[in-house]
Protein backbone atom coordinates (compact mmCIF):
# COMPACT_ATOMS: atom_id res chain seq x y z
CA UNK A 1 0.00 0.00 0.00
CA UNK A 2 3.06 2.46 0.32
CA UNK A 3 2.89 5.07 -2.02
CA UNK A 4 6.30 4.96 -3.21
CA UNK A 5 6.18 7.21 -6.59
CA UNK A 6 8.05 9.96 -7.37
CA UNK A 7 6.57 13.65 -7.39
CA UNK A 8 7.09 14.89 -10.50
CA UNK A 9 5.17 12.05 -11.80
CA UNK A 10 1.76 12.68 -9.75
CA UNK A 11 -0.93 14.46 -11.47
CA UNK A 12 -3.34 14.71 -8.42
CA UNK A 13 -3.05 14.40 -4.86
CA UNK A 14 -5.41 13.80 -2.12
CA UNK A 15 -4.80 13.85 0.91
CA UNK A 16 -6.92 13.13 4.69
CA UNK A 17 -10.52 13.43 2.67
CA UNK A 18 -13.45 13.35 4.63
CA UNK A 19 -17.22 13.35 3.46
CA UNK A 20 -19.97 13.48 5.77
CA UNK A 21 -24.12 13.31 4.27
CA UNK A 22 -27.02 13.25 6.67
CA UNK A 23 -29.16 10.39 5.55
CA UNK A 24 -32.97 10.79 6.21
CA UNK A 25 -33.04 10.33 9.81
CA UNK A 26 -30.40 13.38 10.18
CA UNK A 27 -27.93 10.22 11.42
CA UNK A 28 -24.27 10.76 10.10
CA UNK A 29 -23.52 8.65 7.13
CA UNK A 30 -18.84 8.65 6.30
CA UNK A 31 -19.09 8.39 2.92
CA UNK A 32 -15.68 8.88 3.14
CA UNK A 33 -13.27 8.73 6.12
CA UNK A 34 -9.71 9.88 5.86
CA UNK A 35 -8.96 8.80 2.42
CA UNK A 36 -5.46 10.20 0.45
CA UNK A 37 -4.36 8.45 -2.87
CA UNK A 38 -1.98 10.17 -5.39
CA UNK A 39 -2.63 9.65 -9.26
CA UNK A 40 0.65 9.53 -11.49
CA UNK A 41 -0.07 10.83 -14.70
CA UNK A 42 -1.00 9.28 -17.60
CA UNK A 43 -2.17 6.07 -15.79
CA UNK A 44 -5.14 3.96 -15.38
CA UNK A 45 -6.72 3.76 -12.26
CA UNK A 46 -9.53 1.83 -11.29
CA UNK A 47 -11.49 2.21 -7.97
CA UNK A 48 -13.35 -0.61 -7.19
CA UNK A 49 -15.64 -1.86 -3.91
CA UNK A 50 -18.97 -2.40 -2.15
CA UNK A 51 -21.89 -0.56 -3.59
CA UNK A 52 -22.12 2.33 -0.66
CA UNK A 53 -18.05 2.44 -0.19
CA UNK A 54 -17.94 6.20 -1.18
CA UNK A 55 -16.79 5.37 -5.01
CA UNK A 56 -18.65 7.76 -6.47
CA UNK A 57 -18.24 10.76 -3.74
CA UNK A 58 -15.05 10.11 -4.41
CA UNK A 59 -14.82 10.42 -7.97
CA UNK A 60 -17.24 13.77 -7.85
CA UNK A 61 -14.89 15.52 -5.12
CA UNK A 62 -12.16 14.90 -7.83
CA UNK A 63 -14.54 16.11 -10.72
CA UNK A 64 -15.31 19.29 -8.32
CA UNK A 65 -18.66 18.56 -8.37
CA UNK A 66 -18.51 17.50 -4.61
CA UNK A 67 -17.02 19.35 -1.53
CA UNK A 68 -15.10 17.39 0.65
CA UNK A 69 -16.07 18.61 4.88
CA UNK A 70 -12.37 18.42 5.23
CA UNK A 71 -8.91 17.48 3.17
CA UNK A 72 -7.75 18.18 -0.04
CA UNK A 73 -7.20 17.74 -3.48
CA UNK A 74 -4.32 19.34 -5.83
CA UNK A 75 -4.00 18.87 -8.99
CA UNK A 76 -0.68 20.18 -10.48
CA UNK A 77 -0.42 22.16 -8.00
CA UNK A 78 -4.02 24.13 -7.69
CA UNK A 79 -6.52 23.02 -5.33
CA UNK A 80 -9.85 21.38 -7.07
CA UNK A 81 -12.92 24.07 -6.22
CA UNK A 82 -14.92 23.30 -9.03
CA UNK A 83 -15.46 21.54 -11.95
CA UNK A 84 -13.31 21.67 -15.07
CA UNK A 85 -13.29 21.22 -18.90
CA UNK A 86 -9.59 19.81 -17.93
CA UNK A 87 -11.42 17.31 -15.99
CA UNK A 88 -13.68 15.02 -18.00
CA UNK A 89 -16.14 13.12 -16.66
CA UNK A 90 -18.50 10.38 -17.32
CA UNK A 91 -21.41 9.54 -15.90
CA UNK A 92 -22.95 6.29 -15.38
CA UNK A 93 -26.11 7.75 -17.60
CA UNK A 94 -28.78 10.04 -18.84
CA UNK A 95 -25.52 12.79 -19.24
CA UNK A 96 -26.52 13.29 -22.76
CA UNK A 97 -28.14 16.27 -23.82
CA UNK A 98 -32.02 14.61 -25.47
CA UNK A 99 -32.11 17.78 -27.69
CA UNK A 100 -28.61 18.04 -29.39
CA UNK A 101 -27.70 15.40 -32.12
CA UNK A 102 -24.54 13.24 -31.63
CA UNK A 103 -22.39 15.93 -33.58
CA UNK A 104 -24.41 18.55 -31.49
CA UNK A 105 -23.65 16.78 -28.46
CA UNK A 106 -19.69 16.16 -29.06
CA UNK A 107 -19.26 20.05 -29.88
CA UNK A 108 -21.21 21.27 -26.58
CA UNK A 109 -17.87 21.64 -24.76
CA UNK A 110 -15.98 23.42 -27.72
CA UNK A 111 -19.07 26.32 -27.77
CA UNK A 112 -19.60 26.80 -24.05
CA UNK A 113 -15.63 27.26 -24.23
CA UNK A 114 -16.00 29.76 -26.93
CA UNK A 115 -13.39 28.05 -28.79
CA UNK A 116 -15.81 26.20 -31.46
CA UNK A 117 -15.24 28.22 -34.52
CA UNK A 118 -11.24 27.75 -34.36
CA UNK A 119 -11.73 23.77 -33.08
CA UNK A 120 -14.64 22.92 -35.50
CA UNK A 121 -12.27 20.34 -37.27
CA UNK A 122 -11.87 18.69 -34.26
CA UNK A 123 -15.29 17.50 -33.91
CA UNK A 124 -15.42 15.35 -36.74
CA UNK A 125 -11.96 13.79 -35.80
CA UNK A 126 -13.72 12.52 -32.49
CA UNK A 127 -16.57 11.41 -34.08
CA UNK A 128 -14.27 9.28 -35.99
CA UNK A 129 -12.10 8.67 -32.96
CA UNK A 130 -15.00 6.44 -31.14
CA UNK A 131 -16.51 5.25 -34.49
CA UNK A 132 -19.96 6.76 -34.85
CA UNK A 133 -18.79 8.12 -38.34
CA UNK A 134 -22.51 8.50 -39.87
CA UNK A 135 -24.51 8.82 -36.79
CA UNK A 136 -23.67 12.68 -36.83
CA UNK A 137 -27.29 13.55 -37.29
CA UNK A 138 -28.76 10.64 -35.07
CA UNK A 139 -30.97 11.99 -31.83
CA UNK A 140 -29.49 10.44 -28.41
CA UNK A 141 -32.24 8.09 -28.59
CA UNK A 142 -32.09 6.54 -31.85
CA UNK A 143 -28.92 4.79 -30.55
CA UNK A 144 -28.01 2.55 -28.61
CA UNK A 145 -26.81 2.68 -25.00
CA UNK A 146 -23.24 1.77 -25.59
CA UNK A 147 -23.04 4.15 -28.57
CA UNK A 148 -24.85 6.58 -25.93
CA UNK A 149 -21.49 6.13 -23.55
CA UNK A 150 -19.32 7.13 -26.99
CA UNK A 151 -20.55 9.93 -27.55
CA UNK A 152 -20.24 10.84 -23.92
CA UNK A 153 -16.71 9.98 -23.67
CA UNK A 154 -16.02 12.06 -27.24
CA UNK A 155 -17.50 14.89 -25.67
CA UNK A 156 -15.29 14.70 -23.06
CA UNK A 157 -12.51 14.08 -25.28
CA UNK A 158 -12.95 17.21 -27.16
CA UNK A 159 -12.14 19.22 -24.67
CA UNK A 160 -8.18 17.67 -24.51
CA UNK A 161 -9.03 17.12 -20.79
CA UNK A 162 -5.83 15.71 -18.66
CA UNK A 163 -7.76 13.57 -16.75
CA UNK A 164 -10.99 11.36 -17.61
CA UNK A 165 -13.18 10.58 -14.78
CA UNK A 166 -15.51 7.55 -15.38
CA UNK A 167 -18.03 6.43 -12.76
CA UNK A 168 -19.43 3.11 -13.99
CA UNK A 169 -19.52 4.32 -17.62
CA UNK A 170 -20.27 0.50 -18.39
CA UNK A 171 -23.07 -0.34 -15.98
CA UNK A 172 -25.82 -0.74 -17.17
CA UNK A 173 -24.57 -2.08 -20.68
CA UNK A 174 -24.79 -5.80 -22.06
CA UNK A 175 -21.31 -7.71 -21.74
CA UNK A 176 -20.30 -7.40 -25.43
CA UNK A 177 -21.11 -3.48 -26.05
CA UNK A 178 -18.77 -3.19 -22.46
CA UNK A 179 -15.92 -5.49 -23.86
CA UNK A 180 -16.28 -3.14 -27.12
CA UNK A 181 -16.14 0.18 -24.91
CA UNK A 182 -13.08 -1.42 -22.75
CA UNK A 183 -10.85 -1.75 -25.66
CA UNK A 184 -12.22 1.91 -26.29
CA UNK A 185 -10.71 3.20 -23.69
CA UNK A 186 -7.47 1.57 -23.88
CA UNK A 187 -7.17 2.82 -27.43
CA UNK A 188 -8.16 6.32 -26.51
CA UNK A 189 -5.34 5.66 -23.17
CA UNK A 190 -2.75 4.52 -24.97
CA UNK A 191 -3.35 6.93 -28.14
CA UNK A 192 -2.99 10.33 -25.86
CA UNK A 193 -1.62 9.31 -22.65
CA UNK A 194 -4.65 10.72 -20.48
CA UNK A 195 -5.14 9.79 -16.90
CA UNK A 196 -8.08 7.65 -16.48
CA UNK A 197 -9.77 7.31 -12.99
CA UNK A 198 -13.12 4.33 -13.49
CA UNK A 199 -14.73 3.80 -11.02
CA UNK A 200 -16.43 -0.03 -11.45
CA UNK A 201 -18.00 -2.60 -10.06
CA UNK A 202 -16.56 -5.59 -12.24
CA UNK A 203 -13.12 -7.15 -11.13
CA UNK A 204 -12.58 -8.45 -14.79
CA UNK A 205 -13.14 -4.75 -16.17
CA UNK A 206 -10.68 -3.49 -13.42
CA UNK A 207 -7.64 -6.25 -14.02
CA UNK A 208 -8.43 -5.50 -17.77
CA UNK A 209 -7.73 -1.89 -17.95
CA UNK A 210 -5.90 -0.68 -14.53
CA UNK A 211 -2.56 0.18 -14.08
CA UNK A 212 -3.48 -0.13 -10.51
CA UNK A 213 -6.32 -1.06 -8.54
CA UNK A 214 -7.73 1.04 -5.27
CA UNK A 215 -9.93 -1.35 -3.06
CA UNK A 216 -12.49 0.45 -1.03
CA UNK A 217 -14.51 -0.73 1.94
CA UNK A 218 -17.45 0.77 2.94
CA UNK A 219 -18.79 2.17 6.81
CA UNK A 220 -16.93 4.55 6.86
CA UNK A 221 -15.43 4.50 3.16
CA UNK A 222 -11.90 4.35 2.65
CA UNK A 223 -8.96 2.94 1.18
CA UNK A 224 -8.42 -0.78 2.00
CA UNK A 225 -5.40 -0.95 -0.82
CA UNK A 226 -4.05 -0.60 -3.63
CA UNK A 227 -2.59 -3.07 -6.08
CA UNK A 228 -0.24 -2.99 -9.21
CA UNK A 229 -1.08 -4.77 -12.07
CA UNK A 230 1.57 -5.36 -14.35
CA UNK A 231 0.15 -7.84 -17.01
CA UNK A 232 2.04 -6.16 -20.21
CA UNK A 233 -1.07 -5.45 -23.03
CA UNK A 234 -3.08 -7.09 -24.23
CA UNK A 235 -4.57 -8.66 -21.47
CA UNK A 236 -5.93 -12.22 -21.90
CA UNK A 237 -9.12 -12.30 -19.94
CA UNK A 238 -8.58 -16.23 -19.52
CA UNK A 239 -4.74 -15.88 -19.26
CA UNK A 240 -2.92 -17.33 -16.21
CA UNK A 241 -1.23 -14.00 -15.27
CA UNK A 242 -4.81 -12.87 -14.91
CA UNK A 243 -6.77 -15.66 -13.23
CA UNK A 244 -3.78 -15.24 -10.41
CA UNK A 245 -4.88 -11.21 -10.38
CA UNK A 246 -8.22 -12.23 -10.04
CA UNK A 247 -8.03 -14.92 -7.36
CA UNK A 248 -5.43 -12.52 -5.01
CA UNK A 249 -8.33 -9.61 -5.38
CA UNK A 250 -10.98 -11.87 -4.47
CA UNK A 251 -8.61 -12.70 -1.43
CA UNK A 252 -8.71 -9.24 -0.98
CA UNK A 253 -11.71 -8.70 -0.90
CA UNK A 254 -12.73 -11.71 1.75
CA UNK A 255 -10.51 -9.81 3.89
CA UNK A 256 -11.11 -6.16 3.33
CA UNK A 257 -15.10 -6.83 3.68
CA UNK A 258 -15.96 -10.03 6.09
CA UNK A 259 -19.19 -8.94 7.08
CA UNK A 260 -21.84 -8.79 4.48
CA UNK A 261 -21.18 -10.60 1.12
CA UNK A 262 -19.55 -8.23 -1.44
CA UNK A 263 -21.53 -7.77 -4.79
CA UNK A 264 -18.84 -8.21 -7.20
CA UNK A 265 -19.76 -8.70 -11.27
CA UNK A 266 -18.40 -11.36 -12.80
CA UNK B 1 -47.74 -0.97 -52.57
CA UNK B 2 -50.83 0.95 -52.82
CA UNK B 3 -53.40 -1.27 -54.90
CA UNK B 4 -54.84 0.74 -58.08
CA UNK B 5 -58.60 -0.18 -56.47
CA UNK B 6 -58.47 0.99 -53.24
CA UNK B 7 -56.63 4.16 -54.79
CA UNK B 8 -59.32 4.91 -56.99
CA UNK B 9 -62.11 4.11 -54.20
CA UNK B 10 -60.49 6.29 -51.75
CA UNK B 11 -60.22 9.61 -54.39
CA UNK B 12 -63.70 8.73 -55.39
CA UNK B 13 -65.04 8.44 -51.91
CA UNK B 14 -63.19 11.78 -50.84
CA UNK B 15 -64.81 14.00 -54.30
CA UNK B 16 -67.90 12.71 -54.67
CA UNK B 17 -69.64 13.82 -51.65
CA UNK B 18 -69.09 17.32 -52.72
CA UNK B 19 -69.24 16.94 -56.62
CA UNK B 20 -73.16 15.11 -55.37
CA UNK B 21 -73.51 18.21 -53.52
CA UNK B 22 -72.86 20.38 -56.30
CA UNK B 23 -75.02 18.73 -58.99
CA UNK B 24 -78.12 18.69 -56.53
CA UNK B 25 -77.44 22.07 -56.15
CA UNK B 26 -77.67 22.94 -59.27
CA UNK B 27 -80.64 20.50 -60.38
CA UNK B 28 -83.18 20.98 -57.86
CA UNK B 29 -85.06 23.44 -57.87
CA UNK B 30 -85.66 26.26 -54.74
CA UNK B 31 -89.44 25.79 -53.70
CA UNK B 32 -88.88 28.29 -50.65
CA UNK B 33 -89.18 32.29 -51.42
CA UNK B 34 -85.99 32.97 -52.00
CA UNK B 35 -84.25 36.28 -53.16
CA UNK B 36 -81.51 35.25 -55.64
CA UNK B 37 -79.31 38.15 -56.07
CA UNK B 38 -76.79 39.00 -59.16
CA UNK B 39 -73.88 40.25 -57.98
CA UNK B 40 -71.52 41.46 -60.24
CA UNK B 41 -67.63 40.34 -59.78
CA UNK B 42 -64.99 41.42 -61.98
CA UNK B 43 -67.34 41.17 -65.17
CA UNK B 44 -69.33 38.02 -64.14
CA UNK B 45 -72.17 37.43 -62.82
CA UNK B 46 -72.37 35.83 -59.35
CA UNK B 47 -75.30 34.27 -57.45
CA UNK B 48 -75.06 32.91 -54.11
CA UNK B 49 -75.79 29.53 -56.09
CA UNK B 50 -72.89 29.68 -58.14
CA UNK B 51 -70.51 30.82 -55.47
CA UNK B 52 -72.00 27.36 -53.24
CA UNK B 53 -71.00 25.30 -56.35
CA UNK B 54 -67.20 26.93 -57.06
CA UNK B 55 -66.72 26.55 -53.26
CA UNK B 56 -67.56 22.62 -53.14
CA UNK B 57 -65.55 22.15 -56.39
CA UNK B 58 -62.55 24.12 -55.14
CA UNK B 59 -63.12 21.69 -52.08
CA UNK B 60 -63.03 18.25 -54.15
CA UNK B 61 -59.98 19.38 -56.40
CA UNK B 62 -58.15 19.83 -52.99
CA UNK B 63 -59.15 16.78 -51.74
CA UNK B 64 -58.51 15.27 -55.01
CA UNK B 65 -54.49 17.36 -55.47
CA UNK B 66 -54.01 15.84 -52.06
CA UNK B 67 -55.05 12.34 -52.40
CA UNK B 68 -52.91 12.24 -55.50
CA UNK B 69 -49.81 13.80 -54.22
CA UNK B 70 -50.35 10.87 -50.95
CA UNK B 71 -49.94 8.44 -53.14
CA UNK B 72 -46.25 8.49 -53.47
CA UNK B 73 -45.90 7.66 -49.68
CA UNK B 74 -47.76 4.49 -48.06
CA UNK B 75 -48.05 6.37 -44.63
CA UNK B 76 -49.60 9.64 -46.26
CA UNK B 77 -51.92 7.45 -48.55
CA UNK B 78 -53.19 5.39 -45.21
CA UNK B 79 -53.49 8.52 -43.45
CA UNK B 80 -55.59 10.40 -46.21
CA UNK B 81 -57.59 7.01 -47.13
CA UNK B 82 -58.59 7.32 -43.52
CA UNK B 83 -60.26 10.55 -44.08
CA UNK B 84 -62.34 9.55 -47.26
CA UNK B 85 -66.00 8.23 -45.32
CA UNK B 86 -65.42 11.40 -43.60
CA UNK B 87 -65.00 14.09 -46.58
CA UNK B 88 -67.90 11.85 -48.38
CA UNK B 89 -69.86 12.20 -45.05
CA UNK B 90 -69.02 16.45 -45.05
CA UNK B 91 -70.48 16.68 -48.72
CA UNK B 92 -73.51 14.83 -48.13
CA UNK B 93 -74.01 17.08 -44.64
CA UNK B 94 -73.82 20.01 -46.93
CA UNK B 95 -76.25 18.52 -49.47
CA UNK B 96 -78.75 18.14 -46.52
CA UNK B 97 -78.13 21.57 -45.06
CA UNK B 98 -78.56 22.88 -48.50
CA UNK B 99 -82.06 21.51 -49.39
CA UNK B 100 -83.46 22.31 -45.69
CA UNK B 101 -81.91 25.76 -44.86
CA UNK B 102 -81.96 27.16 -48.30
CA UNK B 103 -83.87 25.01 -51.10
CA UNK B 104 -86.90 24.12 -49.15
CA UNK B 105 -86.50 26.17 -45.95
CA UNK B 106 -87.80 23.48 -43.20
CA UNK B 107 -85.14 25.39 -40.86
CA UNK B 108 -86.20 28.17 -38.68
CA UNK B 109 -85.49 31.23 -40.98
CA UNK B 110 -83.76 33.69 -40.61
CA UNK B 111 -81.39 31.53 -38.25
CA UNK B 112 -79.90 28.94 -39.67
CA UNK B 113 -79.56 29.83 -43.31
CA UNK B 114 -78.32 27.44 -45.90
CA UNK B 115 -74.65 27.19 -46.85
CA UNK B 116 -75.23 29.20 -50.03
CA UNK B 117 -76.67 31.69 -48.20
CA UNK B 118 -73.84 31.73 -45.69
CA UNK B 119 -71.82 32.70 -48.52
CA UNK B 120 -73.91 36.04 -49.25
CA UNK B 121 -72.04 37.80 -46.78
CA UNK B 122 -68.52 37.38 -48.60
CA UNK B 123 -70.63 38.70 -51.83
CA UNK B 124 -72.18 41.66 -50.20
CA UNK B 125 -69.11 42.87 -48.40
CA UNK B 126 -65.41 41.16 -48.59
CA UNK B 127 -63.51 44.29 -48.07
CA UNK B 128 -65.24 44.43 -45.05
CA UNK B 129 -65.32 40.66 -43.80
CA UNK B 130 -61.40 40.61 -44.98
CA UNK B 131 -60.90 44.03 -43.11
CA UNK B 132 -62.53 42.48 -39.32
CA UNK B 133 -60.68 39.29 -40.26
CA UNK B 134 -57.10 41.33 -40.53
CA UNK B 135 -58.42 43.15 -37.29
CA UNK B 136 -58.54 39.86 -35.08
CA UNK B 137 -55.50 38.20 -36.62
CA UNK B 138 -53.19 41.36 -35.70
CA UNK B 139 -54.94 41.53 -32.58
CA UNK B 140 -54.20 37.90 -31.82
CA UNK B 141 -50.41 38.14 -33.32
CA UNK B 142 -50.10 40.73 -31.23
CA UNK B 143 -51.35 39.48 -28.01
CA UNK B 144 -49.96 36.05 -28.13
CA UNK B 145 -46.11 36.59 -29.14
CA UNK B 146 -46.20 39.47 -26.04
CA UNK B 147 -48.12 36.60 -24.07
CA UNK B 148 -45.19 33.95 -25.18
CA UNK B 149 -42.26 35.79 -24.83
CA UNK B 150 -43.41 37.45 -21.10
CA UNK B 151 -44.83 33.83 -20.68
CA UNK B 152 -41.39 32.37 -21.11
CA UNK B 153 -39.21 35.19 -19.45
CA UNK B 154 -41.26 35.03 -16.73
CA UNK B 155 -41.67 31.17 -16.50
CA UNK B 156 -37.45 30.76 -16.58
CA UNK B 157 -36.99 33.57 -13.86
CA UNK B 158 -39.68 31.54 -11.25
CA UNK B 159 -37.80 27.81 -12.65
CA UNK B 160 -34.48 29.57 -11.85
CA UNK B 161 -34.28 31.60 -8.91
CA UNK B 162 -35.92 29.28 -5.63
CA UNK B 163 -36.55 33.51 -4.66
CA UNK B 164 -38.68 34.13 -7.57
CA UNK B 165 -40.66 30.95 -7.12
CA UNK B 166 -41.61 31.74 -3.75
CA UNK B 167 -42.85 35.54 -3.97
CA UNK B 168 -44.54 34.85 -7.64
CA UNK B 169 -46.16 31.64 -7.48
CA UNK B 170 -48.94 33.18 -5.10
CA UNK B 171 -49.26 35.94 -7.35
CA UNK B 172 -49.73 33.04 -10.64
CA UNK B 173 -51.68 30.71 -8.72
CA UNK B 174 -54.67 33.66 -7.78
CA UNK B 175 -54.22 35.85 -11.51
CA UNK B 176 -54.27 32.63 -13.40
CA UNK B 177 -57.60 31.68 -12.20
CA UNK B 178 -59.43 34.54 -13.39
CA UNK B 179 -60.49 34.71 -16.93
CA UNK B 180 -58.57 37.30 -18.48
CA UNK B 181 -61.73 39.26 -19.90
CA UNK B 182 -62.18 39.87 -16.38
CA UNK B 183 -59.79 42.76 -16.74
CA UNK B 184 -61.27 44.33 -19.36
CA UNK B 185 -63.12 47.01 -17.66
CA UNK B 186 -59.58 48.13 -16.23
CA UNK B 187 -57.87 47.46 -19.23
CA UNK B 188 -60.48 49.72 -21.25
CA UNK B 189 -59.89 52.19 -19.14
CA UNK B 190 -56.27 51.78 -18.54
CA UNK B 191 -54.98 52.13 -21.88
CA UNK B 192 -54.84 54.48 -24.41
CA UNK B 193 -56.68 52.32 -26.89
CA UNK B 194 -59.13 49.69 -27.50
CA UNK B 195 -56.93 47.49 -29.58
CA UNK B 196 -53.90 47.94 -27.04
CA UNK B 197 -56.91 46.66 -24.25
CA UNK B 198 -57.60 43.51 -25.93
CA UNK B 199 -54.05 43.04 -26.38
CA UNK B 200 -53.25 42.92 -22.76
CA UNK B 201 -56.16 40.39 -22.91
CA UNK B 202 -54.87 38.31 -24.48
CA UNK B 203 -51.03 38.94 -22.99
CA UNK B 204 -52.06 37.58 -19.64
CA UNK B 205 -54.46 34.92 -20.64
CA UNK B 206 -51.25 33.54 -22.83
CA UNK B 207 -48.99 34.17 -20.03
CA UNK B 208 -50.16 32.28 -17.39
CA UNK B 209 -50.07 29.01 -19.04
CA UNK B 210 -46.52 29.75 -20.35
CA UNK B 211 -45.05 30.83 -17.39
CA UNK B 212 -46.13 27.91 -15.09
CA UNK B 213 -45.08 24.74 -17.96
CA UNK B 214 -42.02 26.89 -18.53
CA UNK B 215 -40.84 27.24 -14.66
CA UNK B 216 -42.07 23.79 -14.28
CA UNK B 217 -39.58 22.56 -17.26
CA UNK B 218 -37.14 24.08 -16.46
CA UNK B 219 -37.81 22.71 -12.13
CA UNK B 220 -37.49 19.23 -13.69
CA UNK B 221 -34.25 19.70 -15.46
CA UNK B 222 -32.20 16.39 -13.99
CA UNK B 223 -29.17 17.81 -11.75
CA UNK B 224 -27.04 14.89 -14.11
CA UNK B 225 -27.49 16.97 -17.16
CA UNK B 226 -26.56 20.13 -15.41
CA UNK B 227 -23.65 18.34 -13.52
CA UNK B 228 -22.42 16.98 -17.00
CA UNK B 229 -22.50 20.92 -18.43
CA UNK B 230 -20.48 21.93 -15.75
CA UNK B 231 -17.93 19.84 -16.44
CA UNK B 232 -18.01 20.53 -19.95
CA UNK B 233 -17.35 23.78 -18.99
CA UNK B 234 -20.44 25.36 -18.78
CA UNK B 235 -21.24 28.90 -17.19
CA UNK B 236 -24.65 29.93 -14.98
CA UNK B 237 -25.87 31.30 -19.05
CA UNK B 238 -25.78 28.28 -20.55
CA UNK B 239 -26.89 26.17 -17.44
CA UNK B 240 -30.32 28.43 -18.24
CA UNK B 241 -30.23 28.65 -22.06
CA UNK B 242 -28.37 25.48 -23.39
CA UNK B 243 -29.91 23.09 -20.52
CA UNK B 244 -32.64 24.38 -18.82
CA UNK B 245 -34.83 26.29 -21.65
CA UNK B 246 -34.09 23.57 -24.22
CA UNK B 247 -35.17 20.63 -21.44
CA UNK B 248 -38.34 22.51 -20.72
CA UNK B 249 -39.44 22.78 -24.37
CA UNK B 250 -41.38 20.16 -24.25
CA UNK B 251 -43.31 21.71 -21.31
CA UNK B 252 -43.06 25.36 -23.47
CA UNK B 253 -44.92 23.78 -26.10
CA UNK B 254 -47.75 22.32 -24.08
CA UNK B 255 -48.25 25.57 -22.34
CA UNK B 256 -48.09 27.65 -25.96
CA UNK B 257 -51.00 24.90 -27.15
CA UNK B 258 -52.75 25.70 -24.01
CA UNK B 259 -52.30 29.20 -24.36
CA UNK B 260 -53.70 29.34 -28.38
CA UNK B 261 -56.86 27.79 -27.18
CA UNK B 262 -57.52 30.62 -24.21
CA UNK B 263 -56.29 33.45 -27.07
CA UNK B 264 -58.90 32.78 -29.52
CA UNK B 265 -61.59 32.59 -26.60
CA UNK B 266 -60.18 36.22 -24.92
CA UNK B 267 -59.92 37.48 -28.74
CA UNK B 268 -63.40 36.74 -29.74
CA UNK B 269 -64.76 38.02 -26.21
CA UNK B 270 -63.16 41.22 -26.29
CA UNK B 271 -63.91 42.10 -29.38
CA UNK B 272 -67.59 41.45 -28.64
CA UNK B 273 -66.80 44.12 -25.16
CA UNK B 274 -66.20 47.20 -27.63
CA UNK B 275 -63.36 47.05 -30.28
CA UNK B 276 -63.86 48.99 -33.02
CA UNK B 277 -63.82 45.87 -35.28
CA UNK B 278 -62.63 42.30 -35.94
CA UNK B 279 -64.72 39.05 -36.19
CA UNK B 280 -66.33 39.31 -32.79
CA UNK B 281 -67.44 43.03 -33.94
CA UNK B 282 -68.14 41.82 -36.67
CA UNK B 283 -70.43 39.23 -35.39
CA UNK B 284 -72.04 41.99 -32.85
CA UNK B 285 -72.85 44.31 -35.82
CA UNK B 286 -74.76 41.49 -38.04
CA UNK B 287 -76.63 40.25 -34.49
CA UNK B 288 -78.05 43.88 -34.25
CA UNK B 289 -79.43 44.06 -37.92
CA UNK B 290 -80.85 40.01 -37.50
CA UNK B 291 -78.10 38.95 -40.51
CA UNK B 292 -77.49 35.66 -38.60
CA UNK B 293 -76.02 35.05 -41.89
CA UNK B 294 -73.61 37.13 -41.69
CA UNK B 295 -72.95 35.80 -38.04
CA UNK B 296 -72.48 31.96 -39.43
CA UNK B 297 -69.89 33.91 -41.99
CA UNK B 298 -68.16 35.23 -39.39
CA UNK B 299 -68.20 31.75 -37.24
CA UNK B 300 -66.97 29.91 -40.63
CA UNK B 301 -64.32 32.05 -40.94
CA UNK B 302 -62.76 31.60 -37.43
CA UNK B 303 -63.02 28.50 -37.60
CA UNK B 304 -60.87 28.08 -41.11
CA UNK B 305 -58.78 30.80 -39.23
CA UNK B 306 -57.74 29.23 -36.19
CA UNK B 307 -57.30 25.71 -37.44
CA UNK B 308 -55.13 27.12 -39.71
CA UNK B 309 -53.01 28.72 -36.72
CA UNK B 310 -53.01 25.73 -34.56
CA UNK B 311 -51.94 24.21 -37.58
CA UNK B 312 -48.74 25.90 -38.06
CA UNK B 313 -48.06 26.42 -34.10
CA UNK B 314 -48.38 21.95 -34.39
CA UNK B 315 -45.94 22.13 -37.13
CA UNK B 316 -43.45 24.37 -35.23
CA UNK B 317 -43.68 22.21 -32.49
CA UNK B 318 -43.10 18.77 -34.65
CA UNK B 319 -39.85 20.26 -35.52
CA UNK B 320 -38.44 22.61 -32.56
CA UNK B 321 -39.51 18.60 -30.67
CA UNK B 322 -38.05 16.42 -32.95
CA UNK B 323 -35.19 14.72 -30.81
CA UNK B 324 -38.34 13.74 -28.17
CA UNK B 325 -38.97 10.03 -28.61
CA UNK B 326 -42.47 9.24 -30.05
CA UNK B 327 -42.95 12.42 -31.59
CA UNK B 328 -41.35 11.55 -35.33
CA UNK B 329 -42.57 8.32 -36.76
N1 LIG C 1 -26.46 12.98 -1.64
C1 LIG C 1 -26.36 12.08 -0.64
N2 LIG C 1 -27.07 12.24 0.50
C2 LIG C 1 -26.97 11.37 1.53
N3 LIG C 1 -26.19 10.27 1.50
C3 LIG C 1 -25.45 10.06 0.40
C4 LIG C 1 -25.51 10.94 -0.73
N4 LIG C 1 -24.69 10.46 -1.68
C5 LIG C 1 -24.14 9.35 -1.16
N5 LIG C 1 -24.59 9.09 0.07
C6 LIG C 1 -24.20 7.98 0.93
O1 LIG C 1 -22.80 7.95 0.99
C7 LIG C 1 -22.33 6.63 0.88
C8 LIG C 1 -21.37 6.50 -0.27
O2 LIG C 1 -22.09 6.75 -1.47
P1 LIG C 1 -21.47 6.61 -2.92
O3 LIG C 1 -22.50 6.95 -3.88
O4 LIG C 1 -20.21 7.38 -2.98
O5 LIG C 1 -21.14 5.05 -2.98
P2 LIG C 1 -20.66 4.16 -4.19
O6 LIG C 1 -19.47 3.45 -3.74
O7 LIG C 1 -20.56 4.97 -5.41
O8 LIG C 1 -21.86 3.15 -4.31
P3 LIG C 1 -22.42 2.42 -5.61
O9 LIG C 1 -21.44 1.35 -5.93
O10 LIG C 1 -23.73 1.86 -5.17
O11 LIG C 1 -22.55 3.44 -6.68
C9 LIG C 1 -23.53 5.73 0.77
O12 LIG C 1 -23.81 5.18 2.04
C10 LIG C 1 -24.62 6.65 0.33
O13 LIG C 1 -25.86 6.24 0.86
MG1 LIG D 1 -21.60 5.02 -7.30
Amino acid sequence: MADNTKDEEIILTIENLRRIYKDDDGADVEALEDVSLKIKRGEFISIIGASGCGKTTLLRSIAGLDKPDSGTIVMDGHPITKPDPERGYVFQQGGLFNWLTVEQNISYGLKTRRVYKQKKDDVAKYIELVGLKGFEESYPYQISGGMAQRVAIARTLINEPKMLLLDEPMGALDSFTRADIQDKLLELHKLNGITMVLVTHDIDEAIYLSDRIVIMTPRPGKISNIIDVKIPHPRQRGGVEFLAMRRKLLEEFDLATALPEPEYNI
Amino acid sequence: MIKKSSAIYGLLLSVSGFLIAALLNALIPITAPVEIVDYHIGGTVVTINIAYRIVLFFLSALFLVQGLVSLRDHDRWKKFAKGAPLRFASGIGLLLWDLLGTKWQVLPQPFFPGPAGIIEAFLIEPGFVLENTLYSLRLYAAGFVLGVVFGVGTGILIGWFPKVYYWVTPVLNVTGVIPAVAWMPFALTLLPTPFAAAVFLIVICVWFPVTSLTAQGIKSTPKVQFEAARTLGSNTFDLVFRVAVPHAMPQIFTGISTANAFAFTTLVMAEMMGQPGGLGYYINLSKVWSAYYKVFAAIVVMAVLFSFITAILERIEKYALRWQKGLVR
